[in-house]
This record gives structure tokens, C-alpha cells and sequence, in this order.
């Protein structure tokens, strides 16, 4: 499974790295939302400091969708999906692989965005192994849950559109563990943001088991 | 010996339209056989059945000796199919999903350079991007992930669609020496002249629900196709393959 994941994972960023979408266009994008919260935002400045969590993981979901959506779409373009059925790659090693070239992906796009709250917002860092953990949970439940999903809704019609009408309710609890940790990072009280961090590290683990298991279902099905 | 395809009153749908109703198909170990039809007769269909792409609902369908009907996983990884969409990454280089495919199915480094030199994409084309290729190209680049794999059962639909004539004559070659080493083909055509010069055997299907067939009954396999032949004069060579027609 672990060769398969690699394989899968080490093709997701390729095709990343030739055609160039996060760079030109997610970060961009994702860089836009938290200006257009600065400027929303920037007579209270207080208020936007306050709130810098809350934006900076919405802006991470939002640029999510993109990258899961570009995910998904490799493989349904031009009969992949079938050769991947025909390779005998083993179904949890391609999840596995999506979800590990997602997660680099937004763990890329985070620093970026972390780098945007700090110039744009004026946070102060503080919390460095919380927020660095908590980021981490919530990029690999975010990453797997998405990977998932994009799966599920790949060869209809209307996936663009239903992907983040999906996706979004179930991520809900990230965004909540997430901005709460972070929140409790920032403002010098750790210890509340730990067990956050646990919820969060428990939703990574469990939306990663059932995506393994389920994305072979999925694979046959679509 | 076991045929290498078996089906016996297999029905495949497609969504709820029956693509396949009650066909009857074998097929010997080295042999190659063009299914012959118009189109909707079901060709694409029985190729991508016996891939296990698509399942079989009802009768007996054993490819390479595994029940597609009951875990068609088996098989998949033993069969190579070239068909209609070429199953490539535009953004990547060929080389790159020459690489990805080979190494998905188990091949080593040589093999996938040997699969690549094959078709000639081991030169300039080699690191263009796939999405900058010709349609023929891309056809050449889809063979070579087919030939990294090494299949035991090739099933082609149109294979000679996009190629030019001396790639087509290229492609004969390399499924006769495939059958040399063992490969069993089933082939979907509509270029005629050319596919019935490379069949031992033609099997016509009609109307996308029922086939002609008999196979072993009429007495058609490996052992009528010369032992002496070469790829060389097997792939082109003017043979007359026999035709089972439907009733």
C-alpha cells in the first residue's frame, strides 16, 4: 500500500509542479480572501486581529476546494479512472497517495496564508508547537475528507458545485477544532488549545480510516 | 487447454440497457480473434467485460481462469487495454506516464525504457509534455504503457485508429511477437483488411445483444496458425481467418 502511495502522491505533485494551478491560481485566490477580510474588516482593527483564526482557516477551506477539486480531476481526465481499476494499484494506497499530495499542497498554501495573517492582520505568533500540530491535524482531516469526496462526486455533472455543498458541513468540526487551538495559541493559553488539537488529531485519524476503506466502493462505483 | 476467454451466455448492462445479452466467446491461449460488427454490435463492451471493467450480471464469464463474476481484481492486472480514451496525464511528460503505468503495474526501469524504444517514443518525444502530442501520438504513448505492463490477454479496440501506416504496420508486428511469447489477443475493428490479416479467427457480433460464436467447436485455434511464421509474416501476412457469422 505504502509503494502505491508514493507512486500516487509522487504523480499528484508532478502533475502540480508542471501545470503550475497552485501556484497561478489557488495561492493567489486564497491570498485575495484575506485581503478582502482585511478590507471587510480594516477600520476595527482590534476586531480583525480577534477574529484572525476564524479568517485564516476559512481562507485555508476555501483554497482547499480548489485543490481538491484539481485533485480529483486528474483522475477523471480521459479513461484514467479505468486504467487506475486495470493498474491493480491497491484502492488505499491511491487514497492514501491523493490525500498525502493534498495535504502538502495546503501545508504549502498555509504558510503562505499564515505569512498573509501576520503582515495583513498584524498577529503576533505565540504557540509555535500548538499551532504547528493543530495545523497539521486539521490539514490531514481536511486533505482526507476532501480526497474522499472528491471521489464520491467525480464523473457527475455537477461536481463542482456539490463538492463544497458536501464537504463543507463535514469539515465544520475542523474548522471549529482548528480556529479554537489556534485561537488559544495566539492569545498565550496553550492549554486550551490542546485539546482541540486532540479532537482535531481524532478526525484525522478517523476520517483517514474510513477513507481508505471506502475509496475502493468509490473507484468501482464511479 | 482452458481458454483464456470464456463467456456463455453472458449479459452485461449498462446502466439498464442490456450492452451484452446472452453472448457465447472463447478464446485459446496465442490466438488472436477480431470481433467484427457494426457499431453498438457490442464490441467495446465484451473487450471491457473481459477486463473487468465491466460486470457480467448473468452466464459464465472466466478470463485467465478467474470468475469475473465473482472477483473480477484478479484479472485486471494481467490484462492491458487499449481503447478509446488513452488513460494519460496531459500535464506530464510521456516519459513521465510511461513511468507512472509501468511502475503502477509492477515494471522495472528496462522494461518501461524497452516498452518506450518499442514504439519509437524514446527520442525527442520522450519529455514533451502529453498534451502537446498528436492524437496519434498519444495512441503511441497509451501502446507503450499496454507494453510496460506485459499483459497476458490484449484487448484492443480500434488499435489502428490515429496511427499512421507505418505505426500501424509497427503495431502488427508487436502484437505478433506478443502471441509468440504467449499473448492471446481480442481485437475490435472496423479497418477491416488490416484486422483480418492479423486474425486467426473473426467473430462477428450483431444487433448489441447477440454474438456469433463458436470457437473450439469449429475448430479454430493456435494450431492453425504455422508454428514457423514470423511476427514479421504473421502480422500483415494475407490470411484468410475463419468467420463465424450470427445467425
Amino acid at each position: 500500500m505504502w509503494r502505491d502511495a508514493a507512486l500516487v502522491a509522487g504523480r499528484d505533485l508532478r502533475v502540480e509542479l508542471r501545470s503550475r494551478v497552485t501556484t497561478n491560481q489557488v495561492a493567489p485566490f486564497s491570498v485575495l480572501v484575506l485581503i478582502l477580510f482585511a478590507f471587510a474588516l480594516d477600520p476595527d482593527r482590534q476586531l480583525l486581529e480577534r477574529l484572525a483564526s476564524g479568517l485564516y482557516w476559512t481562507a485555508v477551506l476555501l483554497a482547499a476546494l480548489l485543490a481538491i477539486s484539481r485533485s480529483a480531476a486528474i483522475d477523471e481526465a480521459d479513461g484514467v479512472r479505468d486504467a487506475l481499476r486495470l493498474s491493480g494499484l491497491d484502492p488505499a494506497g491511491v487514497f492514501v497517495g491523493k490525500a498525502a499530495a493534498v495535504a502538502a499542497v495546503l501545508l504549502g498554501l498555509e504558510v503562505l496564508l499564515g505569512v498573509g495573517v501576520v503582515v495583513l492582520y498584524g498577529v503576533e505568533l505565540a504557540g509555535a508547537g500548538l499551532v504547528v500540530l493543530a495545523g497539521v491535524a486539521a490539514t490531514v482531516a481536511v486533505a482526507a475528507t476532501g480526497t474522499l469526496y472528491g471521489a464520491l462526486v467525480s464523473g457527475l455533472r455537477v461536481r463542482e458545485t456539490l463538492l463544497p455543498l458536501l464537504l463543507l458541513p463535514v469539515l465544520a468540526p475542523v474548522l471549529i477544532g482548528a480556529t479554537r487551538a489556534f485561537e488559544a495559541a495566539l492569545a498565550g493559553v496553550p492549554a486550551d488549545g490542546w485539546p482541540w488539537c486532540g479532537l482535531l488529531a481524532g478526525l484525522a485519524i478517523l476520517y483517514s480510516v474510513a477513507g481508505a476503506l471506502a475509496y475502493g466502493t468509490l473507484l468501482e462505483g464511479s | 487447454m482452458e481458454p483464456v476467454v470464456h463467456l456463455r451466455a453472458a449479459v452485461a448492462l449498462l446502466g439498464r440497457f442490456p450492452a451484452l445479452a446472452g453472448i457465447d466467446l472463447d478464446v485459446a491461449r496465442g490466438e488472436i480473434v477480431l470481433l467484427r460488427g457494426p457499431n453498438g454490435a457490442g464490441k467495446t463492451t465484451v473487450l471491457r467485460a473481459c477486463a473487468g471493467l465491466v460486470p457480467v450480471v448473468r452466464g459464465e464469464a472466466i478470463v485467465l481462469g478467474h470468475d469475473l463474476r465473482r472477483d473480477p481484481r484478479p484479472v485486471r492486472r494481467r490484462v492491458g487495454l487499449l481503447g478509446h480514451d488513452t488513460g494519460l496525464f496531459d500535464d506530464l511528460t510521456v516519459v513521465d506516464n510511461v513511468r507512472f503505468w509501468g511502475r503502477a503495474c509492477g515494471a522495472d526501469p528496462a522494461e518501461i525504457a524497452a516498452a518506450m524504444a518499442l514504439v519509437g517514443l524514446d527520442g525527442r518525444l520522450r519529455d514533451v509534455s502529453v498534451g502537446r502530442l498528436s492524437a496519434g501520438q498519444r495512441r503511441r504513448t497509451s501502446l507503450a504503457c499496454l507494453l510496460a505492463r506485459r499483459p497476458e490477454l490484449w484487448l484492443l479496440d480500434e488499435p489502428h485508429a490515429g496511427l499512421d501506416h507505418e505505426t500501424r504496420d509497427q503495431l502488427d508486428v508487436l502484437i505478433g511477437q506478443a502471441v509468440e511469447q504467449g499473448a492471446t489477443v481480442l481485437l475490435a475493428s472496423h479497418e477491416l483488411d488490416r484486422a483480418e490479416s492479423l486474425a486467426h479467427r473473426v467473430v462477428e457480433l450483431a444487433g448489441g445483444t447477440t454474438v456469433a460464436l463458436p470457437t473450439h467447436a469449429s475448430g479454430v485455434s493456435q494450431a492453425e496458425v504455422p508454428a514457423s511464421r514470423t511476427p514479421e509474416q504473421e502480422a500483415p501476412a494475407p490470411s484468410s481467418p475463419e468467420v463465424t457469422h450470427v445467425a
